[in-house]
């Protein structure tokens, strides 16, 4: 025992080691009885929040065409450079995608990309299960964006600070 | 396993020798069988407990969960089997075999049912019903901490050597309390013959299961038997914050789960060790009609079963322990061992035999309920003391636990006197310079 060292004089029935281990031994037996808290993830899945950032989703137009219009914003509010954009335009001028490619694997799913769409065509979307067996296939080209079904993020709204 | 055959012709078979050897060969198969699938339940058994008391389902997926054990199984016989360039070859692979062996010879002496009277004669529920049952079994449990220190040794390995020296050290301490902790069982029954303890136990039973004439040696019996099988809050030898996985960090496939096979084995021993001696072996309470003739097949049959119904109690026990208390402090371990449960259960000889003579001389028969009852009342006191007296911050030592004030006076002394002598040291270098 060193010297110097604070000893709490503690009362008899905190010293006591035996009352403790009875003390505990009813707590773990309680616990066996107890709601279990885990979910069953294949068969159960837990409900996600309706702001939830997940895979994304491009929107489509009636005619069945991508909302978006190439105008370059959600490549340059990308934070992880994760959005390839090559615009085009069909004869009448107007523009759309040429090219528009997100990498999954570099996306850190903040949200801007969505909150900045001024056509309200890309969105960050509350889904989850996005495996793959190879690089490669965490590049989402156009058509799988807009193939994706899943319900979309809902964003952070300063009116409605808890999404009431 | 020559030995208990040896011991099974020695113990004088009342009927002709070929029926004798029938009889032990069936037993010996059917027992077999049993206790190795119900070594493989109960690492389920164990993962479902754990899971429980922590709220969570448990294994639930193989089969429901129940054939987890069988697909374990398959997963260790199929792996590769790994040996450390440095190990001793002959000790490493004897060792897992050495850590399982004394706990299932162990069992050959138990009585695990009622007697059976068949067409053939009498076949005793008992592999080999030596007459000095008690003293093998002591050997034997003795035996149990060869195939950790052999694994610890032969892995070459600095981690599962201290895993090694630790369990010898722990097992050997509590042994002797272990040891002691019986005697007052053997004062009662006046016998090492196992059948005998459980005999004398059937008297007035629950008065006079041991448990209640002997509470204070049962609470050691226990204790030592939870680090006798190295389990927690004992398991020192496997300390993972300290030794990596200790004596198996260097095991893999088949021979790893051999020491899982080993410890689960010991667990069911030491309780079917704690039910023989203490709860009555295959006693059922409360009545009488199960220890008396005739002796039937289903008298043998269900009295089996309690039997197997207390190991199950005492195993579920040894979890419950596992998943409440965390692992003793090394210091606090052999304090334990020695300071405590080596005095007390020398000095709860000295009071049980003293007892049984006051009490003899009293004259009251030893299988009447007055002298159980006497004695369990006697347990009950002595019980109160050691949780309302005795074990104040002395059983096992907190951290801040007090220190002595003469301890305290004696080491500021001590530091003083170093202050000074390197005070003068310094003043003496200073001139030097």
């Amino acid at each position: 025992m060193a010297i110097g060292v604070k000893v709490l004089e503690r009362p008899i029935e905190q010293t006591s080691y035996l009352r403790a281990t009875l003390k505990g031994m009813a707590l773990t037996f309680k616990h066996m009885f107890s709601e279990k808290v885990t979910i069953q993830y294949p068969d159960q899945k837990w409900s996600l929040s309706p702001r939830w950032r997940g895979t994304h989703r491009m929107l489509t137009t009636e005619d069945g065409k991508a909302k978006c219009v190439a105008c370059g914003l959600c490549p340059t509010v990308c934070p992880a450079n994760c959005i390839k954009l090559v615009p085009g335009e069909d004869e009448k001028g107007n523009r759309y995608p040429l090219v528009f490619e997100i990498d999954e694997f570099r996306c850190i799913f903040c949200g801007y990309c969505q909150e900045v769409c001024p056509e309200e065509a890309i969105h960050v979307g509350r889904h989850y299960e996005n495996s793959e067996y190879s690089r490669e296939g965490f590049v989402y080209d156009l058509e799988r964006l807009m193939a994706q079904t899943h319900p979309v993020c809902e964003m952070w709204d300063p009116a409605d600070p808890k999404g009431e | 396993m020559v030995m208990p055959v040896f011991a099974l012709l020695q113990a004088a078979p009342p009927q002709s020798m070929g029926i004798f050897i029938a009889a032990t060969l069936v037993k010996m198969i059917v027992f077999f069988t049993i206790y190795m699938i119900g070594i493989a339940m109960l690492t389920l058994a164990e993962r479902k407990v754990s899971a429980w008391m922590q709220d969570r389902h448990g294994p639930n997926r193989v089969g429901k969960g129940w054939l987890q054990p069988a697909a374990d199984g398959l997963k260790n016989i199929m792996k590769e089997e790994t040996y450390p360039d440095a190990a001793y070859t002959p000790l490493f692979i004897l060792a897992p075999a050495m850590a399982f062996i004394p706990a299932l010879v162990t069992w050959a002496v138990i009585p695990f049912g009622a007697p059976w009277d068949s067409s053939w004669g009498r076949i005793e529920m008992a592999l080999a019903p030596l007459p000095i049952g008690f003293l093998f079994i002591l050997a034997l449990a003795s035996l149990g901490v060869y195939g950790i220190v052999l694994a610890g040794w032969s892995s070459n390995n600095k981690y599962s050597l201290l895993g090694g020296l630790r369990s010898s050290a722990q097992m050997v301490s509590y042994e002797i309390a272990m040891g002691m902790a019986t005697i007052p069982v053997l004062l009662l029954a006046g016998n090492v013959a196992l059948n005998q303890v459980v005999e004398q136990q059937a008297a007035v039973a629950p008065l006079s299961w041991n448990a209640a004439t002997c509470t204070i040696a049962w609470l050691i019996f226990l204790v030592a038997a939870f680090a006798e099988t190295n389990r927690l809050p004992f398991d020192l030898p496997e300390a993972e914050s300290e030794l990596i996985a200790g004596y198996h960090s260097e095991y893999s496939a088949m021979k790893f789960s051999m020491f899982f096979i080993a410890e689960y084995g010991n667990m069911v021993t030491a309780s079917a060790l704690m039910a023989t001696l203490f709860f009555g072996g295959w006693d059922i309470p409360f009545t009488a009609w199960d220890n008396v003739a005739p002796h039937t097949g289903m008298k043998t049959l269900l009295t089996t079963l309690f039997f197997f119904a207390k190991i199950l109690f005492f195993v579920f026990f040894y979890m419950w322990i596992r998943w409440t208390l965390p692992r003793f402090r090394y210091d606090q371990l052999m304090a334990l061992g020695w300071k405590v449960l080596l005095p007390v259960a020398l000095t709860y000889i000295v009071i049980v035999a003293g007892a049984i003579i006051g009490l003899q001389i009293a004259g009251f028969a030893p299988a009447s309920w007055q002298f159980n009852g006497a004695l369990f009342g006697m347990n009950v006191l002595l019980v109160l003391v050691l949780f309302f007296v005795l074990d104040r911050g002395r059983i096992v030592s907190p951290a801040y636990s007090r220190l002595d004030p003469r301890h305290l006076e004696r080491l500021r002394e001590v530091t003083a006197d170093r202050a000074a002598h390197q005070s003068l040291g310094r003043v003496a270098q200073g001139v030097r310079s």
